[in-house]
């Protein structure tokens, strides 16, 4: 039987919750997301997706997602140490395994390593609980192995999942979730056992959905980036906001792009009343000091309309 | 619901690619390479001239610019038609008060339908690259392995002869390839192709007639990708691809030398109100120093040389 919401979260006025306040009193949690990808040339069919727009082998854009393993990243990842940004990389795992150099240069930065599936070809999607609860268990192994950290954050491979999702990842003992957009702070997320909460990704700042989606150009991006930052950074200093920039390699790596993402790295690195955070500092930090409160309100207001 | 087994064997997962047809390698990680007279760019510019049949009917994959609608198609057809009469001449002429070298993909249909075209580009000592029959002729998993020899080889060797050149490089119709592609281009004597956009500098590709090379082909600032897919406005196509052009430029001091490619189609480019974007980009380019405006055979030789 399919619901008619997720039934993840109840609603929560956005103006008149609790304050939230960010180590240091920054109004601005900023965290940096690569996506650290491979798809596979000839992946095994999931009945839902299919993985290519051509018929395998789709040589260009196989290839042109492979540019960002060959060249992108290594200009992205130099452009973040220019600006002291670490990165949160949301990995599909067997990277790792094809390129252990990307997974040691990710691991000598001190980057958060966190889950995005194991590859962006192998689907979420028709999965019993049992096969999901198996990709878990690989893909903690696998960050375990690669980076020497426990596994703390879910953003879904090629944004697939079940309605089972986020109740096996707070029972495998993943904190947070980025697969849910609806709100620009970190939330509780209703699981069966466990926490879990919703940390803010972002759909709108992302250079695949922007750059390649939405054919902005690059001083487009980085106008909308800055834009995006300059509000939360104002609504901050009532209560602490999260800004995510989510990236792809194979998008931002490339040479036209460079001068304009270094543009926008500039400016958010110009201000002080920001938290450079991971993605597990984030949630960790909300969690010891804002996941009872949230909880509270959000029960407090349930009660109030039961 | 649960999937079948197998949907969890990853039968790849180990250092490497998933396939055997290249090595991963870091772009900078490699042995800096050189142009001759000590350039930092080499630039190759690769005009894309493509014959669209009339009577070309829907296919699993749909080459740019392919006629689409009822036929018969005029719209489409004549719009494409158009680049080939007086778009083409319009950017040949921008190459040709520049002094710039080029490498001309080309239709063999073309080829043989205009021959005034391969005229000039002999006359401007062009390089021939072969793109194939005709824009209906798309190589893809479902062709059958035979067919496909016969497009590889009859078209190279209808530009071979109608031209007198060589042609030793290839570009698939719309990027795109079977399985056989790769070892049926090698086999018909080329030596490098355009179709892998994975990388800024050549590489070595595998084949079952030894090795291929993919030359870095521009995918992102092609005229293709920012004009046709990005709508970007002509003020826009230049600043992406000087900040394209100075990235490089730059990153070639540490790094080594690179290739700026400019891929162009007469029909997106050579119109009147875009052609003043692509003069506007060849003259900042021609100001800077250190380019070297070569064909593709020409820089792959230059970079085979260093290997």
């Amino acid at each position: 039987m399919r619901r008619e919401d997720p039934g993840l979260y109840d609603y929560l006025p956005y103006y008149g919750r609790p304050k939230l306040t960010w180590p240091g009193g920054a109004h601005l949690a900023f965290w940096c997301a690569p996506n650290i990808e491979h798809y596979e040339l000839d992946p095994p069919l999931n009945p839902s997706r299919t993985p290519w727009p051509r018929p395998v082998p789709d040589v260009l854009n196989y290839a042109w997602r492979d540019y960002g393993n060959r060249v992108g990243i290594w200009r992205m990842m130099a452009a973040m140490d220019r600006y002291g940004v670490r990165g949160s990389i949301s990995l599909n795992v067997a990277v790792c395994d094809h390129f252990p150099d990307i997974a040691a240069a990710c691991r000598e930065r001190g980057w958060e390593f966190f889950s995005h599936g194991v590859y962006n070809t192998r689907y979420t999607y028709n999965m019993s609980e049992e096969q999901e609860r198996a990709v878990i268990e690989d893909v903690k192994a696998s960050i375990r192995k690669w980076s020497g950290q426990e596994l703390a954050g879910w953003l879904a491979p090629a944004l697939t999942l079940t309605e089972r999702s986020m109740d096996l990842l707070a029972e495998a003992g993943i904190t947070y979730t980025l697969d849910l957009f609806h709100d620009d702070q970190p939330l509780p997320v209703n699981v069966r056992r466990g926490r879990l909460i919703s940390v803010p990704y972002s759909l709108e700042i992302n250079d695949f959905t922007s750059l390649f989606q939405g054919n902005a150009t690059p001083r487009d991006y980085t106008d909308a980036i800055k834009a995006q930052f300059d509000r939360l950074y104002l609504e901050g200093a009532e209560s602490g906001q999260v800004m995510c920039l989510p990236l792809h390699p194979f998008l931002i790596g490339q040479p036209h792009r460079m001068k304009q993402f270094e543009a926008a790295l500039e400016y958010v690195t110009s201000h002080d009343k920001v938290w450079f955070a991971t993605g597990r500092e984030i949630a960790a930090y909300y969690l010891e000091h804002y996941y009872d409160t949230f909880a509270a309100a959000i029960a407090q207001r349930r009660g109030r309309h039961a | 619901m649960r999937l079948p087994e197998s949907y969890f064997d990853y039968p790849f997962r180990r250092p490497g690619m998933d396939h055997e047809r290249y090595a991963y390698s870091n772009l900078f990680q490699r042995k800096p390479v050189a142009w001759p007279g000590g350039a930092r760019i080499a630039l190759w510019i690769v005009p894309t001239l493509e014959f669209f049949p009339l009577d070309m009917a829907p296919k699993a994959v749909k080459p740019s610019g392919g006629l689409e609608r009822p036929f018969p198609d005029y719209w489409n057809y004549t719009l494409r038609d158009y680049g080939n009469r007086v778009g083409f001449a319009r950017i040949f002429r921008a190459l040709e008060r520049r002094g710039l070298k080029a490498s001309v993909a080309m239709s063999s249909r073309l080829a043989e339908r205009y021959p005034h075209v391969l005229e000039e580009v002999n006359r401007l000592g062009f390089e021939l690259v072969g793109h194939g029959r005709d824009m209906h002729h798309i190589h893809a998993t479902g062709v059958p392995r035979e067919s496909e020899r016969e497009w590889v080889e009859g078209s190279l060797s209808s530009l071979r002869t109608l031209s007198g050149q060589p042609v030793k490089g290839w570009y698939s119709p719309a990027y795109s390839e079977s399985s056989h592609t790769l070892d049926l281009v090698a086999a018909a004597g080329c030596d490098y192709v355009c179709d892998w956009v994975n990388d800024d500098m050549p590489y070595a590709l595998g084949t079952e007639a030894g090795p291929l090379y993919a030359m870095p082909h521009g995918y992102e600032i092609s005229d293709l990708q920012l004009f046709h897919f990005y709508k970007y406005k002509p003020a826009q196509f230049v600043e992406q691809v000087m900040d394209h052009f100075d990235l490089l430029d730059r990153e070639a001091v540490t790094s080594g030398a690179r290739i700026v490619a400019l891929s162009l189609r007469p029909w997106i480019s050579g119109v009147p109100h875009r052609i003043a974007a692509i003069e506007q980009v060849l003259d900042r380019m021609g100001e800077r120093a250190g380019v070297w405006s070569a064909t593709g055979a020409e820089i792959l030789a230059a970079w085979k040389a260093q290997q």
